[in-house]
């Protein structure tokens, strides 16, 4: 699999841009998988990519955009947690590239 | 991804139940099995979970696999909630044959007798053993 080498460190991604091993991951990889995706990260998008981490540390699996957009809501409010702004943010869908970035697995359910 | 694929509306629902019946490591039946329930709650069907024989392991507190160099999954079992899947039968039979109670399970569940179990079986369009 790629090993990439950004920033003075040097990681491993799978085929689809996926980052290997999650304990890799750090705000310098995370803006290489950003880059990679097209996606300029703002406070917004770092509000979404640590809320995933948090998910993930909690329940071991990256949710499917449904759950993400319920517990996006819970946790930050209902007009962060809807479609129209979770795309707006991450237009090629808000549980894969968002989860790519934070450096978790392709969300369960992803087909 | 799913995102998009709404099912129709008016779609028929079908009562699915997925029975777990083998211990959390050691084969890779009760990680599949999750996984095709998290799947499965995109569909927008009436899912169930049961437990039953070492299947009940799954659902203890307190799993560490370190030692073994696997992941410790038990706490997706606590996701199930978001995705909506919240009809998780245990079999008492089991539990009780290996010391455990409700209490020493992970999430909330309903503890059945063997009959009720097998009522609740019979009711269902489709059922997967894992």
């Amino acid at each position: 699999m790629p090993m990439i080498e950004h920033g003075g460190k040097s990681f491993e991604v799978d085929e689809e841009g996926y980052l290997v091993n999650l304990a890799d991951w750090d705000e310098n990889v995370a803006a290489y998988l950003a880059q990679e995706e097209k996606v300029e990260m703002s406070q917004s998008h770092w509000e979404v990519v640590n809320f995933l981490r948090e998910y993930y540390g909690e329940y071991q699996i990256a949710p499917a955009i449904r759950v993400l957009t319920k517990a996006v809501a819970k946790k930050l409010g209902p007009d962060k947690g809807n479609n129209k702004y979770l795309y707006e943010l991450f237009p090629y869908g808000p549980a894969k590239q968002a989860c790519k970035i934070a450096g978790l697995p392709k969300p369960t359910g992803c087909i | 991804m799913t995102d998009e694929m709404d099912m129709e509306e008016g779609g028929v629902i079908k009562k699915f139940m997925f029975v777990n019946r083998k211990a959390p490591y050691g084969t890779i039946y009760a990680l599949e099995g999750l996984e095709v329930v998290l799947i499965s709650a995109a569909f927008e069907q009436d899912v169930s979970m049961a437990f039953i024989d070492d299947g009940v392991y799954e659902l203890a507190k307190g799993q560490d696999t370190k030692a073994i160099g696997q992941k410790n999954f038990s706490p997706t079992y606590r996701a199930l909630e978001g995705y909506d899947i919240e009809k998780l039968y245990v079999d008492q039979k089991s539990l009780d044959e290996r010391g455990l109670t409700e209490a020493d399970l992970l999430v909330d569940v309903q503890v059945m007798d063997s009959a009720e179990l097998a009522a609740m079986m019979a009711e269902q369009d489709v059922l997967i053993s894992f």
